[in-house]
């Protein structure tokens, strides 16, 4: 495995992962989600576990994000923290 | 609280860095998770099964038990928001949208009023009403068949790449959740009504647990899946691997209608009237 | 010395960020008053135990857990595939986190559906006033 991609994938996941819940929107707080989901994935894919980041990648990326959308979209998007 | 809070964090964080000065350095091939149990697995479970994905044959057959209450679970969440979200009011919405579509004029039909009896004239549309647009139309017609048979494929092939029921089902369940991200969720519902999708949760499960008991009448233990080698007509070791991949159907059948199940609750908050 | 310091650095550091998401995951649940917020921070903790517990599988110079085709009679080295268990008990997690999930934001719903909001301190006043 390449340590710099490693490197720079983990600074992005956890870049991601502290703008997911500071951002006071939580429509972009759920596709920042997503985005963080997406790169565990590719996280994961580097270490081997090529089942587990296809799994993530479906349902992580995939479902989870549309159901926090729909949610969204069912309550507010506002929020004050 | 806040403090506190950011308190209780650093001290955490700090006991676990502290903790991780004990732990075997990371890809250490003698590292006492990889020295146990899964050498038997990685050289066995080719001879046994016949199943060259090792994750998938421990997935499937060593940890049987496992994976048939992990669909469970599922199905039970499911359930769960079935019974928080839905509602079966038969309280009609107040005012309802009619779209004539020649002309493109919208009817607002208050409660009691008559509701026009020509379906090729009049399409009922959501109250945030978008014009369909063509490209979104043309490609998720194209693209849905595509991600079916791609789903298909990853349950089928799971034994010899990277797959399996649980990835194929949550891919063919987000094929149906883009129809009805593409079109409305009506028309999806009258495809795929929510009755279908719970009975194929159920069913799903039952598959699952039916093959275990299947093997347990046939004179072996639960969820062994060499037993079913006379109805199979294969030998012991293929039987196996046959019976992975019918349980692989079963839980990709009910991972499929869960998500596709719990999509309807929570864009419709139970109502499956409007949604996303 | 030196030395020293940059073999561990290197040896733990996917350790230390999986501890830094694991507090992430934490400070939202404990911090945040939005429920949306805290379901997100939930599942941050939960893939962060995931990263976990795959980083204990990992093994130098291994390759995936796929047998290749046409390998012969031959013996099958335990150190040539990386740990497939790991992977198995996380495989499942996933899907039960999705449902776990799908739980969770119905249960926001019904929340909003009674008091039309979703920040805890509102909730909590409104219902000291009745």
């Amino acid at each position: 495995m390449v340590w710099q991609l490693d490197i720079i994938i983990l600074t992005l996941v956890i870049i991601s992962g502290i703008a997911a819940i500071t951002i006071k929107d939580l429509l972009g707080a759920s596709v920042l989600f997503g985005a963080y989901s997406f790169l565990m994935c590719l996280l994961w894919a580097i270490m081997g576990a090529v089942d587990v980041a296809f799994t993530e990648a479906s349902v992580g990326a995939g479902v989870s994000t549309v159901l926090f959308v729909a949610a969204v979209f069912q309550t507010t998007r506002r929020s004050k923290d | 609280m806040k403090t506190v809070a950011i308190l209780t964090v650093c001290l955490c964080g700090s006991l676990f860095l502290f903790c991780t000065m004990e732990f075997p350095n990371w890809g250490d091939p003698a590292a006492p998770a990889s020295m146990h149990l899964s050498p038997y697995f990685i050289q066995n479970a080719e001879k046994d099964a016949a199943v060259p994905n090792i994750v998938t044959a421990v997935l499937a057959d060593y940890r049987g038990y496992d994976t048939m209450f992990e669909t469970a679970v599922i199905f039970a969440a499911g359930l769960a928001c079935f019974f928080l979200l839905r509602t079966f009011t038969r309280k009609r919405r107040n005012e309802r949208l009619f779209r004539h579509i020649p002309t493109g004029i919208v009817l607002n039909i208050k409660a009691g009023g008559k509701i026009p009896d020509d379906p090729s004239k009049f399409e009922r549309i959501d109250s945030h009403w978008t014009p369909n647009d063509l490209i979104i139309k043309t490609t998720c017609r194209l693209i849905i068949p595509s991600i079916q048979l791609f789903a298909l494929y990853v349950i089928a092939h799971g034994h010899h790449s990277p797959g399996g029921g649980f990835q194929g089902g949550v891919i063919l369940g987000a094929s149906f959740i883009l129809l009805a991200i593409s079109t409305d969720l009506r028309s999806t519902v009258r495809r795929l009504s929510e009755r279908t999708s719970a009975i194929m949760a159920s069913a799903g499960v039952l598959i699952y647990a039916g093959t275990g008991l299947l093997c347990l009448l046939l004179g072996s233990v639960f969820l062994d899946y060499g037993a079913l080698a006379p109805v199979l007509r294969s030998g012991s070791v293929m039987a196996r691997s046959h019976g992975i991949l019918i349980v692989e159907i079963g839980v990709g059948l009910a991972v499929m209608a869960v998500m596709i199940w719990l999509y309807y609750n929570i864009s419709s908050a139970g109502k499956h009237d409007e949604g996303l | 010395m030196m030395n020293d310091l940059i073999t561990m650095i290197a040896a733990k550091y996917n350790y230390w960020a999986f501890i830094v998401l694991m507090m992430i995951g934490l400070y939202a649940m404990i911090v945040k008053k939005n429920l949306v917020k805290k379901i997100i921070g939930m599942n941050i903790f939960q893939t962060s135990i995931i990263l976990f517990y795959i980083s204990v599988g990992a093994k130098e110079s291994a390759t995936i857990p796929i047998i290749a085709h046409g390998h012969q009679e031959g013996v099958i080295q335990a150190t040539a595939y990386i740990n497939p268990l790991p992977h198995v008990l996380m495989l499942t997690a996933i899907v039960v986190s999705v449902a776990t999930l799908g739980v969770a934001l119905a249960l926001a719903i019904r929340v909003y559906n009674q008091y039309r909001t979703l920040e805890e301190d509102d909730i909590q006043s409104q219902i000291n006033q009745i």
